[in-house]
This record gives structure tokens, C-alpha cells and sequence, in this order.
């Protein structure tokens, strides 16, 4: 075994995203795998690890991207709830019937300007930091630039009210380790497109 | 001010018995302050107390944390009760967030519509008993051990127990092939901070009832 650790997923974004972004942030090479499982699975430490947010706090404390205390901590599982609470309604939308998807669409931006990127854009103007917490990259600013551009791919101009998002969104984007995730060839993975979801659908529900 | 944890939540069990769980288990004392009405849900966001506008929120050391895993996290850390170190503190994460799940089904419950209902109930003992009991089961015979990870009282320890006796509540018997949860049951419900949380006067609240769904309802707009 080489060390590396391996995920088991479909090929596909779904629960297994915010785990390779925390991964790549961190300068973790791995195994990508087209190997099914039922949930996300990792293969890390020697642990075989499921449950989403189970592998994303493990991976956050081991390289550092979890705050220097407790206190610290809270705020970052606070933003990082936040913020997986708007990722499930989003990702929730591929799965609408399709003449409730535009509705619902509307609902979630409105959702994501209204009561979570008001968040963001509060805590960067407060302390007028480049990161979210600890004036130190954490997996809460790993979090918020996958959701931005997430949010993005629906509506592009999301951003517009939010001046310290987009500047934060550039700095992120420029983070060397992040730089190379974001780039063609990365293991990120595409949006998922509507010719999947029958697929996604059969293996999922 | 007192100094103790004070819980802002609706009069009834939802996404902050876990808290009140964790918190009894610890020791710690705590107030509550119920919020019955959707006017004294929207005075609260519009004081700028709920983060993301949603309940829970609990006041400690200084902050208003919302989001119930946080504040549990919090609780954990600041209590050692999430293990030793980071790799018992993985094992502790994955054990509660499968309970979590489990949890969410009887949660939601009392929402499902009448004709729901005994589907529901009998995917909640599907689950329990072919899912998530037979891992426990297996963790504490492989061990042999009192406790879920490292020899050691934790959060998972409380969170099992706690979704252990919610899910008897509907479904008694649903331990009778987990021998091993029996005991486990038994040992728990004996540790001192909790044998106090299960005694009439506690903080425990009650079993959801239709005025609990009702008062949910009304102040979450759910109508």
C-alpha cells in the first residue's frame, strides 16, 4: 500500500467533492477510484473511514486546516455547517421534478444571498482578514470558495453584492495547492450534468 | 449573568436534546429559555442572535453557536469527551454521525403524515436493526470493553444511548437480538450524570406529542 489515501466513490461530485477539495488544499496526492461504494469512503491512516463529515474533520486536524483551539474550532464548524446546509439544497435541486426545478432554483439563490454569503462577507469585513478564522487558511475557506463557485455555475452574478466574497474568492483561487485543483486535469470533478442524474438516481435512492 | 450554557429552543426534544444530553452527561448545569412563538422566532434574527436565522442556539463561553453539530463539538472538546487523540476522535465522529442519521428518522417522526406513519416506523427498525445496531454490537463485543472508544466514556457514548431508548420508545423490543447493547443500556443509564438526566425533573423533555408538531408548525412556518 503506498500511503496515499484512496477514495471509493462513483465518478461523480456528490459527497465525495468537499473531501478531494479538502485533500488538494492540503497538498494531499491520492488515489482517485471508480469503485462504487454505498457512501463516500476513504481509505486513510490505515483506518477505512465513511461518513462525510467524519473524513473532513479528520483530514482538517491532521494537516493543520482546523484552527489553533477550541474556540477557533467552533467557528469553524459553524461556517462549515452553514455552509453544507447550502450545498445539500443545492445539490438538492438536480433531484426536483423537473417542473419544480426553476422554482426551486430561486429559492436556494435567494437562500445563498439572504442568509448565508451575508455570513461571509460580514465576518471578511469585520476583521478584514484574507481567511474566515485565525487569520489562517482553514477548511472553512476551502469550503466557502467550492460553495462560491459552486453557486456560480447556477448563477454567475451571484457575487455581485458581495465585494469582499469576490476578493476573497481571487485570493483562494490563487493559493498554490488550490491553483493546481482548480486547473484541467485536477481530480475535481464536473458539474453534474442532466444526463447523469438517471444514473446517480438508480445508485442513490 | 450565571456563567451556564443557556439553550434557546422550543419547550421539546428536536435537534436540541442531543445537547441537553451531552451537557448532562458532562455534568455541566444549564439554563433554557423556550421560544413558543413565531413572533419571538423573528425578534431573534432580527437582533442578529441566529447566525443562519435557524434554532439551536446555545450561548457558552462568550458565543452565540448555532448549528448542532458545532455546538456539540464544542461541548465534546471542552469536556474531553471526544477521545484522546485525533484518530479515536475519527472513530467518535463516524459512530455519531451514523447515530445522527438514525436519530434524524425518528426526529422527523411525528411529521410524517398519518398515512406515512407505520412505513416510517418500520424503516426506522429496519435500519436500526440491520444498519446501525449491528455496528455497536460489533465495536463493543471486539473490544469487550464498557465503552464505544478508547476504554473511555465519550460522546458516542452518550449519543448511542440516547438514540437506544428514543427508538424503544417506539419499537420496545428493538435490543432483543443486541445483547451486547443491553448491557451497554444498562452500564450507561447507571453512570451518575446520566442515572440524574433520566429521573423526573431533569432537563429531559418528554416524547414528542401532536402539541409539540403543532407548536413546531406554527413557529417554523411548516403550515
Amino acid at each position: 500500500m503506498s500511503g496515499k489515501p484512496r477514495l471509493h466513490y462513483v465518478n461523480a461530485r456528490g459527497r465525495m467533492e468537499p473531501i478531494r477539495w479538502l485533500l488538494a488544499a492540503a497538498g494531499v496526492e491520492v488515489y482517485g477510484d471508480l469503485l462504487f461504494q454505498q457512501v463516500p469512503m476513504v481509505e486513510i491512516d490505515g483506518m477505512k473511514m465513511v461518513q462525510t463529515r467524519a473524513i473532513l474533520s479528520y483530514i482538517a486536524g491532521k494537516y493543520n486546516l482546523y484552527g489553533k483551539d477550541l474556540k477557533e474550532r467552533a467557528l469553524i464548524d459553524m461556517y462549515v455547517e452553514g455552509l453544507a446546509d447550502l450545498n445539500e439544497l443545492i445539490t438538492s435541486n438536480f433531484f426536483q421534478p423537473a417542473d419544480k426545478k426553476e422554482e426551486h432554483l430561486a429559492t436556494v439563490m435567494d437562500k445563498a444571498t439572504t442568509r448565508y454569503f451575508p455570513v461571509y462577507e460580514k465576518v471578511l469585513k469585520g476583521h478584514g482578514q484574507d481567511f474566515l478564522v485565525g487569520n489562517k487558511l482553514s477548511r472553512a475557506d476551502v469550503q466557502l470558495l467550492e460553495i462560491i463557485l459552486l453557486v456560480e455555475e447556477s448563477k454567475p452574478d451571484i457575487l455581485a453584492k458581495f465585494p469582499l466574497l469576490q476578493s476573497f474568492k481571487a485570493k483562494t483561487s490563487n493559493i498554490p495547492n488550490i491553483k493546481k485543483f482548480l486547473q484541467p486535469g485536477s481530480q475535481r470533478k464536473l458539474p453534474i450534468q442532466e444526463k447523469d442524474i438517471p444514473r446517480l438516481m438508480q445508485i442513490f435512492h | 449573568m450565571s456563567g451556564k450554557p443557556r439553550l434557546v429552543y422550543i419547550n421539546g426534544r428536536g435537534r436540541m436534546e442531543p445537547i441537553r444530553w451531552l451537557l448532562a452527561a458532562a455534568g455541566v448545569e444549564f439554563e433554557e429559555k423556550f421560544v413558543e412563538t413565531k413572533e419571538q422566532l423573528e425578534k431573534l434574527v432580527k437582533d442578529g442572535d441566529l447566525l443562519f436565522h435557524q434554532l439551536p442556539m446555545v450561548e457558552i463561553d462568550g458565543m452565540k453557536m448555532v448549528q448542532t453539530r458545532a455546538i456539540l463539538s464544542y461541548i465534546a472538546g471542552k469536556y474531553n469527551l471526544y477521545g484522546k487523540d485525533l484518530k479515536e476522535r475519527a472513530l467518535i465522529d463516524m459512530y455519531v454521525e451514523g447515530i445522527t442519521d438514525l436519530m434524524q428518522m425518528v426526529m422527523m417522526l411525528p411529521f410524517s403524515p398519518a398515512e406515512a406513519k407505520a412505513k416510517n416506523l418500520a424503516s426506522i427498525e429496519e435500519k436500526a436493526t440491520k444498519r446501525y445496531f449491528p455496528v455497536f454490537e460489533k465495536v463493543l463485543k471486539q473490544h469487550g470493553q464498557d465503552f464505544l472508544v478508547g476504554n473511555r466514556f465519550s460522546w458516542a457514548d452518550v449519543q448511542l444511548l440516547e438514540v437506544i431508548l428514543a427508538v424503544e420508545e417506539k419499537i420496545p423490543a428493538v435490543l432483543s437480538g443486541f445483547p451486547q447493547l443491553q448491557a451497554f443500556k444498562t452500564k450507561m443509564s447507571n453512570v451518575p450524570t446520566i442515572k440524574k438526566f433520566l429521573q423526573p425533573g431533569s432537563a429531559r423533555k418528554p416524547p414528542p406529542d401532536d402539541n409539540y408538531v403543532a407548536t413546531v408548525m406554527s413557529i417554523f412556518n411548516l403550515n
